[in-house]
Parts: structure tokens; sequence; C-alpha cells
């Protein structure tokens, strides 16, 4: 259920799906940091930049609407910090400013999450010589994310079936419990996972 | 607290950046040379569990929900480095696969949330503990404490970084920042006391200390993360201590009024001309403010401690 929320990946045919990822890793970091680390109020750098994206939206051949549900998911975090700017001389125009400048930089990401397999940017950190235990626990993280998902929300949906709403009290010790049970099942398959890996011949 | 793009300027970004990875490679370092093979696929799995733990909504007052971090929850059942080598991989996939936290703000949030949040969050629970005793009890107090005060200096962090980027001024930041979480670090106290206090009941052998007796954690690294914290703290938040707002213009801030006295410019001096005269009293109010809060935090996570301990503390099972 929570899948599509999960998997930003759309998987599509378009010369921006097919381009190596480790080009796309490196144009998206550019675009970011030349968007974030602009001056503020320079309105032409951020049209152009704006421009830019646009192009490689439709480039990607992936719907408006999509782009537009996956970046309103993450606005209001960029709107609540930039809220606090308000707080200033000048507030209403860094405001603006600073809302349109993180609203690029999370366009830019969308679009890499879009448009590139998690997997496929776990490579490329891989071949770029990131050490090894961080690829590896990036790696096994995105594998088993959604079945640790899943186990949590059969876990929380068990709990529902047989309690009654409850007191808050009872419902944070309820929650907190499907979280103990959770790290223990995550360690349990974590002891499994590591057998199949040495029985497959895994080494450090 | 994820801080998103665009809010961190240059020389802020490349500064976090290299905190960060600084304490990344000391915690890699470490867990290459002293993690057993057979407890590495535990990192990723833990991930994937704080990273599902911090989606899981607690409901707080009037609609609202609040949710974990996780940083102290994942020191106490991993060990500090793993922590931080945790935390820092589930900020990595939320910054490339949710866009949540930005790319050029990845240090800074790896350096609140996965370096000052764990690394200084443990240091409280072991110096915690060294006085409350290793009972049940006294390691629940010790993680109570820890968790809210893991809280709260990231959220120091956070508001420090954004002032010094000259984002949003140390007078709005501050009071935002660390008030909402002196509150938000009650809950996530509440959440990890009852996290631990559970896997301790029912598979205490799963907690670190208990699973890889071994993997001890040095003074080594502890030392590392407290000093890399505060040379953070020292870059960041001290240029404003002395510019502490006083209560009036706290109350003006909440009130949304501040915009229209402030004479503050859109980069706040490190030192206003006036933070000379009001350093007497105005510092003297808000460290007797810290200090006030952090004594309630301890009396809580006491009291709270021992609500979920009714056996008294006889019990010298710990954990």
């Amino acid at each position: 259920m929570t899948h599509h929320l999960l998997t930003p990946y759309r998987h599509q045919s378009s010369p921006l799906h097919r381009a190596p990822p480790a080009a796309k890793l490196l144009a998206a970091a550019a675009i970011v940091c030349a968007v974030a680390l602009s001056p503020r109020l320079a309105w032409i750098a951020y049209g152009a930049a704006g421009i830019l994206l646009a192009g490689l939206a439709v480039l990607s051949r992936v719907p408006a609407l999509y782009l537009a549900q996956r970046l309103l998911m993450v606005e209001p975090f960029a709107v609540g910090v930039a809220l606090l700017a308000l707080f200033q001389t000048n507030g209403a125009a860094v405001f603006a400013s600073m809302l349109v400048k993180s609203t690029l930089c999370l366009f830019a990401m969308v679009l890499l999450a879009t448009t590139t397999r998690f997997s496929d940017l776990v490579r490329t950190l891989w071949r770029a010589r990131v050490p090894a235990v961080l690829v590896t626990t990036l790696a096994l993280m995105h594998r088993y994310l959604f079945l640790i998902f899943e186990e949590m929300g059969r876990m929380s949906r068990a709990r529902r079936s047989r309690s009654f709403s409850g007191s808050r009290f009872a419902s944070w010790r309820a929650k907190s419990s499907v979280l103990a049970h959770l790290f223990v099942r995550s360690s349990e398959r974590a002891e499994r996972v590591y057998a199949a890996m040495v029985a497959r011949g895994w080494k450090t | 607290m994820h801080i998103p793009d665009g809010f961190i300027n240059a020389p802020t970004a490349i500064a976090t950046g290299l905190l960060a990875a600084g304490g990344l490679s000391v915690a890699l370092n470490r867990i290459r040379k002293k993690l057993p093979p057979r407890r590495i696929p535990l990192l990723g799995l833990a991930s994937a569990f704080i990273f599902a733990g911090q989606m899981l909504n607690f409901p707080v007052a009037g609609g609202t929900s609040g949710h974990l971090i996780g940083a102290v929850l994942a020191a106490v059942l991993l060990g500090p480095s793993a922590a931080v080598l945790v935390m820092s991989a589930v900020l990595i996939l939320q910054c490339f696969m949710f866009a949540d936290g930005g790319l050029t703000a990845l240090g800074a949030n790896i350096f609140n949330m996965a370096i000052v949040a764990p690394g200084f969050g443990y240091a409280v629970y072991i110096l915690v503990r060294r006085f409350t005793g290793r009972t049940r009890r006294g390691t629940l107090v010790a993680v109570a404490f820890a968790s809210w005060c893991s809280t709260v200096a990231a959220s120091i962090a956070c508001a420090g970084e954004l002032a010094g980027s000259g984002t949003v001024a140390w007078k709005a930041a501050f009071p935002a920042m660390a008030g909402v979480h002196m509150l938000i670090g009650i809950g996530e106290a509440l959440i990890t006391t009852l996290v631990v206090a559970t896997v301790a009941q029912r598979r205490p052998e799963l907690i670190q200390e208990r699973s890889a007796p071994d993997l001890r954690p040095g003074y080594g690294e502890l030392i590392a993360y407290g000093a890399l914290a505060s040379l953070g703290l020292a870059i960041f938040v001290s240029p404003f201590a002395s510019g502490w707002p006083d209560g009036l213009e706290k109350v003006a801030a909440s009130l949304g009024f501040e915009h229209r006295a402030a004479a503050q410019p859109v980069l706040p001096s490190p030192l206003p001309d006036y933070a000379v005269q009001g350093i007497g009293s105005e510092w003297i109010s808000t460290v007797l403010a810290g200090v006030i809060g952090t004594g309630t935090a301890f009396v809580l996570a006491w009291l709270w401690a021992r609500l979920l301990t009714p056996e008294s503390g006889r019990n010298k099972v710990g954990l």
C-alpha cells in the first residue's frame, strides 16, 4: 500500500532514463550546488535553472502530475524552514527567494530519483570507491526497506484489530512495542541474511 | 530537522561537510577494525528499521503527531559508531530517494542527526548511567535523559548552521528550534525508553552490550565524536552566544511582531553593538533557563523510568 510512496523511481523509456547514473548524479549535484549556493535574489539565475530543469523534465517523459505530486510531498518542509526567515528585515523577499531556490533544488533531486534506480546510484558510489561498509549498508537498507515496512504495517494492523483505541498512553505503549519487536525481527533477519550471504561466498 | 537545499551558504556547507566526513570516517574505521563480519548485515537491516521507525506516527495533542529520530535508540541498541553509520545511511537514502534534506545540506544534516545526536547522546547515556547504576531503572533514566539531550543538542547545532548562513536570524532560529525541540525531545525520550525497555525485557541478548561484549565502546571514539561536536558548536553557535534574545524579544518573535521592530540586518553580525552591555543579565537568564530546563528533563526522566520499573530498583539485571 505504501509502495508507491516508497519507490520514487518510475520505469519508463526516455533519454534521461537511459543516461548513465553517474552522469545524472553529477549533473543533479551541479545544478543543486549552483542554485543552492548562488546569492540571494539572483532571479535571472533561478529562471535559467528553472528552464533547464523544465527541459530535462520534458526529456524524461514523466507525467508532470507525477513530478508535481512528489514535489508537493517534500515542499512543506522547505516552506517550514523558510517561514523562519520572515522574522527579519526584508523578510518577504528573502522568504520568496529561498522558497524558489529550495523548490528548484527539490525538483532536481525529485527528477534524479524518478529517473534513476537507487541501486544504480549505490553501484555508482561503489565504483567511486566510497567505503565498502557504507555501500553495503546502503544497499542492504534499500533491499530490506520494503520488507520491514510491510512487517511494520502487518504488526500495526494486528494491533489495531485487537485493541479498541484506548488511551493515548496505551497507544504510545503499543506502538513502541511494535517498534521493539520490529527491531527484534530485524536482528533475527540480519542473522539469516548473514548466513545466506556467507553460504554464497560473501567476504568482508 | 532535515535542512533542505538553499538554506545553507557555501562556507557552512563546506565546514559541515568536513565535520560530517570526519565523523563518518571515524565510525567506518572503527567498524572495519572492530565489528565482527556477522554484524555487518545488521547495519543495513537496522538502517531500514530506523527509517521505518521514523515513519511511524505517534499521536500528540490536537490532531498533530510526532515521530522518532532514533539516534540514541540506535546508539544504545547497536553502539555509538554503528549508530553514526546507520543514521548517516538513513539520511543519505532520504536525500537521494525522497529529496528529504538537501544535497548541499547533507553534511549539515549528517553532522546534526548522525554525529551530534548519537555521539553526544551516547556520551550522556554512559555518563548518567555511571551515577544511576546499571540496574534496569538506572539504565532507563540514562536512556530517557540522553534522548532528550541529543534532540536538543542537534536542534541547537541546526539553529547555529541556519543562523551562521545568514538564512534566519539567530534570535528567531534559536528560540524556535531549541524551544520546540525541548518539547519534541520529551516525545523522543518516551518512545526510546519504551522501545529499549521492551527489547531489554524480551530479548536482552540483542542489545549491543550483550550481543557483542567484545565491542565495548572505547573512549577514543566518544572523544572523537565529542571533539567534532564541540568544534561544530564552537564554529556555528558560539558567535551568537552573546546575542541571545531577552524575554521581551522572545515574546515579540513568538507573536510575530519582531520584523516590525527588528533593526537586524539580513546577515546578522556576530557581535551586535549592544551585546556587550547585555552580556550580564541576558546571558545569565538564558543559561539559567537552560539549566532549569535540563534539570526538569532529568527529573522527568527519573519519574518516567520509575513508572516503567515498578518492581523497584532492586532488580539488578539491568541490560
